[in-house]
């Protein structure tokens, strides 16, 4: 049994079959080859899987892949435009935001849809955004700062999150 | 251009930033099945029957394997690589760790059998379909309970469950009599609670064999997978080690989880084989819980003895230390010589002991997790510097100073040598302690707490001054204490005809940044740019060898390889340029990049030189061509990185809660290459010992059931759990390396925790002096220590 699904991701529109309980990071990660949505645990904890459908941050380990036909979805590739980071995978590199790497792309994903909706956060509006998402590696000391980074940058530039 | 001492931003995080990183679950074979483990539910049990049959008809399922087809294979199980002997010089007891178990289950997640299918979704409701009959057994989980008299043995061949005993130090009638003539004796009964590393990427296996050349694949979420191969080849699967490629491609963490050998990768090596094609296993964070090697779980009374104006006089300490159901690759070593040897601290203490009981319970194995016995040994200690301060009524910091070893430089002045075993190699202890006061500003803290404390608001400091031992390890030493490995590093140094230059290196970064320090490093002195130089890693096939990364090694030890490798291509490199200058090698400085005749503007790039070797038409008779240098560096000793950590809480007085307010570390890493990612590893290593003293534990129930078995019952540090951190930072270089750096990995996670939970102990001063109040300092334990009788 399978169910029929039409999907924007990154801005490119795909007709997929999918098994009904196919959750959605496998659908990226197995059918699309998007591996820069992580899975790191099996109860919706980490947000290493983060990312955004129809400009919302979703953990698309607990999303069904069947739940987003119709919808648009963007994953940490589809971020960077014409070859330059977006700001804030620059602002990650600019303040030492990443070790591993591996929370990174959710860390990143949960960042954008925190300033699309609050461009000018404070430190403890960003630690508290950031509550679904571990980090093992950096105490979030340095990812506070890159979110920062990637504020001023957006704001500096005029430019939209996404 | 000076790189070394710079920020210079990672050259890795674009792959990582943009999604492109490869990590082992990422990667796809053609054909690839895919391996989920039937595992034990119960902590001790029999397996009476298993029955295979509707598991092996779903549809989907390519084979399964039990610990009946493992058994009759005659592979061993997996090794440990460390010996520790009794006390009586008879070797520890080290029990089978079979891929699979036939017979008898001896933890929770033990292995029973492999089901691989077409898809993961397939094995995992292939897996429900297998039927095992168990009767259960009772179980230990507790060290102190599992060496009792009557206690549920875990293996046959080890008695009272006891793996060994072991002590170090002075003899232990002389430190009796000592802490006995002492003034004052502090004593401490301490639980360092057993941690769950939690790498956020799970460990992933995937196993190939290629018939066509008889030769094996494993991909691996490593931090050494030339040891893993070793380890696997040599002592588990008994292939060639020619026969087999180990590939540790971007790994997302490790903390130590990941040095060990699992038998997931003997696993799926061993099944390609017979299925004939590749096999990926990815572990769920729940059976990451159950299987990752788990960290600490020691059961400590130590006591201190000073004179009576405060000068300490001994130490003496008692350990149980739990290494759960089987040896893990590290483990003995952990309780032991990473631990009892680095309880001398910063201090002059004259006379210590410590015994140590390693046991055996029915849980996951622990091993070394971040700091592994150094952060066990500095929280007994510190833990009864500042509540010996609170009973003698003297002041912590004053305590530490009176007692801190006085500086050396280990050039002009000798190293340190401590009554266990180790020499220090340089330090200077006093200008972390007095760099941290000033940091948090400590007479006004006194006084604002004493202000605080009147407004029934409970506020508390703690300190920690530590030190660790890193750049692990001098090979013949650790040789003489039961390591079944060097613990040298290789570098290989290929010159490209073009000047371009590649690195091979056996460290391996999962997140420490490897391929910009160490092209840092290499640029510096080779006077080239960074673009001209790639770092090439985690490769057992293009890397000639390597043990890898923990213990804070990667830079003492094999940027030390590098650079002597560097020294070898420098040298060859004269000589083709004394050749092409028609000058004398002596005449000949060697600066940005060239050869300079000294005293004239007659010069050769190393670009030239490089193609010079390669293209040898005009060349010194009888040098060989090529520029291509390989070197093993092996250190003359540890190294010892030191530093003060202080934190500022504040519990509520009326549920308990402790928030932590500021948190400053001054550490000393010896010679700081790239102080953004210094920085970074301590903020990490921050995290992880501050989530120890605060948050985290892994709990175990009567039966072995592991109750924090997810994300949702074990506390990690969240963003929101953690203030900003104040750090800065002192040099005492590292004498015996050609870096002079000491590691800076552990730092942080061995510092910090003893600091939080002094300072819970200051701020509840108002009630006693509490000495019974055990991580993690949950509101509810921290409110029963304020109400207790």
């Amino acid at each position: 049994m399978s169910v029929k699904i039409s999907v924007s991701i990154n801005g490119k529109k795909y007709t997929s079959e999918v098994e009904p309980r196919q959750l959605l990071v496998y659908h990226l990660r197995e059918a699309l080859g998007l591996t820069g949505s992580h899975v790191g645990c099996d109860t919706s904890s980490c947000g290493a899987c983060t990312v955004l459908v129809d400009g919302q941050a979703v953990k698309s380990c607990t999303t069904l892949a069947a739940q987003v036909d119709g919808c648009s979805v963007t994953t940490v590739e589809g971020l960077a435009k014409n070859g330059s980071l977006h700001p804030l995978q620059e602002g990650f590199k600019e303040e030492h935001g990443l070790q591993c790497g591996f929370c990174t792309p959710g860390m990143i994903m949960a960042a954008a849809d925190l300033l699309q909706n609050n461009p000018d956060p404070s430190e403890t509006e960003i630690r508290h955004a950031l509550e679904g998402n571990f980090c093992r590696c950096t105490g979030y000391h340095n990812i506070v700062r890159s979110i920062q980074w990637a504020a001023k940058k957006l704001k500096e530039t005029n430019a939209a999150v996404l | 251009m000076t790189y070394i001492g710079q920020s210079v931003k990672r050259v890795e995080d674009k792959r990582f930033t943009t999604g492109k990183g490869k990590y082992t679950d990422d990667i796809k074979l053609v054909g690839m099945t895919h391996a989920h483990i039937v595992r034990s539910p119960y902590a001790h049990a029999n397996i009476k029957s298993i029955d295979i049959d509707t598991a092996l008809a779903h549809p989907g399922v390519v084979a399964i394997f039990t610990g009946k087809d493992i058994a009759a294979t005659g592979i061993n199980g997996v090794p440990a690589g460390w010996q520790v002997n009794f006390k009586d010089g008879t070797t520890m007891k080290e029990p089978p760790h079979p891929l699979l178990v036939a017979d008898r289950v001896k933890h929770v997640g033990d292995g029973i059998a492999v089901v691989i299918a077409e898809d993961l979704a397939t094995a995992r409701d292939a897996a429900d379909l297998i039927e095992i009959d168990y009767e259960v057994l009772p179980a230990v989980t507790n060290p102190a309970e599992a060496i009792k008299a009557g206690a549920p043995q875990v293996h046959d061949n080890a008695p009272n469950n006891i793996c060994f005993d072991w002590e170090l130090g002075n003899p232990k009638a002389e430190v009796d009599a000592a802490i006995a003539a002492s003034h004052h004796v502090t004593r401490l009964d301490l639980v360092n609670q057993r941690m769950a590393p939690n790498a956020i990427e799970p460990r992933s296996a995937i196993g190939h064999y290629d018939d066509s050349k008889d030769k094996f694949t494993l991909y691996t979420t490593s931090q050494n997978p030339h040891l893993t191969r070793l380890l696997m080849c040599a002592f588990v699967l008994g292939i060639p080690e020619h026969k087999v490629q180990v590939v540790a491609p971007d790994v997302g963490g490790g903390f130590g989880s990941k040095i060990f050998h699992y038998i997931e990768e003997a696993l799926v090596i061993w099944a390609s084989k017979q299925i004939g094609r590749p096999i990926k296993w990815t572990s769920t964070r729940s059976e990451a819980f159950l299987t990752d090697a788990h960290g600490r779980d020691h059961v400590t009374t130590a006591e201190m003895g000073f004179d009576k104006d405060g000068n300490i006089t001994a130490l003496r300490v008692s350990t149980v230390a739990n290494l759960g159901a089987y040896l893990s690759t590290f483990a003995p070593a952990v309780p032991t010589y990473l631990h009892g040897t680095l309880l001398q601290g910063l201090y002059t203490t004259p006379k210590i002991h410590v015994d140590v009981t390693a046991a055996f319970t029915h849980t996951n194995a622990v091993d070394a997790y971040r700091g592994a016995g150094r952060p066990e040994a500095t929280y007994l200690l510190e833990r009864l510097i500042d509540t010996a301060a609170l009973e003698m009524g003297m002041d912590p910091a004053e305590l530490r100073f009176k007692n801190f070893i006085p500086a050396f430089d280990g050039v002009t002045q000798p190293g340190y040598q401590t009554q266990v075993a180790l020499q220090y190699d340089s330090g200077n202890y006093h200008p972390v302690l007095e760099r941290g006061l000033e940091m948090v500003g400590y007479e006004n803290f006194r006084k604002e707490q004493a202000e605080a404390r009147k407004n029934g608001k409970l506020l508390g400091i703690g300190f920690s001054t530590y030190i660790e031992a890193c750049g692990i390890a001098p090979s013949a030493v650790v040789g003489a204490l039961g390591a079944r490995a060097g613990l040298y590093e290789s570098a290989q140094v290929r010159v490209q005809p073009t000047g371009k230059v590649s690195i091979f290196t056996g460290s391996h970064s999962h997140g420490q940044g490897h391929e910009t320090t160490f092209a840092q490093v290499v640029a510096d002195r080779m006077g080239i740019s960074m673009d001209d130089i790639e770092i090439v890693h985690g490769d057992s096939d293009s890397v000639a060898f390597g043990m890898g990364t923990y213990g804070s090694r990667s830079l003492a030890v094999g940027g030390s390889a590098i650079v002597k490798s560097i020294d070898k291509v420098l040298e060859k490199g004269a000589k083709i340029a004394a050749h092409k200058l028609e000058a004398a090698e002596e005449d000949l400085e060697y600066a940005g990049g060239k050869w300079t005749v000294k005293g004239t503007d007659k010069s050769i790039g190393f670009g030239d030189v490089a193609l010079t070797a390669y293209v040898p038409h005009d060349y010194p008779a009888g040098l060989e061509p090529g520029l291509d240098f390989s070197s093993f560096y092996d250190p003359t000793n540890f190294t010892y990185p030191f530093g003060c950590h202080i934190a500022i809480v504040e519990v509520d007085a009326d549920t308990g809660k402790v928030t932590l307010k500021r948190f400053i570390a001054v550490d000393d890493v010896g010679n700081v290459i790239n102080p953004m990612i210094v920085d970074g590893q301590i903020h990490g290593g921050l995290a992880q010992g501050i989530g120890q003293a605060m948050l985290e534990g892994v709990a175990y129930d009567a039966e072995g059931q592991l109750v924090t078995g997810s994300f949702m019952d074990y506390a990690m540090p969240r963003a929101d759990d953690l203030p900003s951190f104040e750090i800065d930072r002192k040099v005492t270089p590292c004498p015996h390396n050609p870096l002079g750096v000491k590691g800076a990995g552990e730092a942080g996670c061995i510092g910090s925790t003893p600091a939080v939970v002094n300072a819970v102990m200051d701020a509840l001063t108002p009630f006693g002096i509490i000495k019974n109040l055990e991580m993690p300092m949950t509101p509810q334990r921290v409110w029963r220590a304020m109400h207790q009788k």
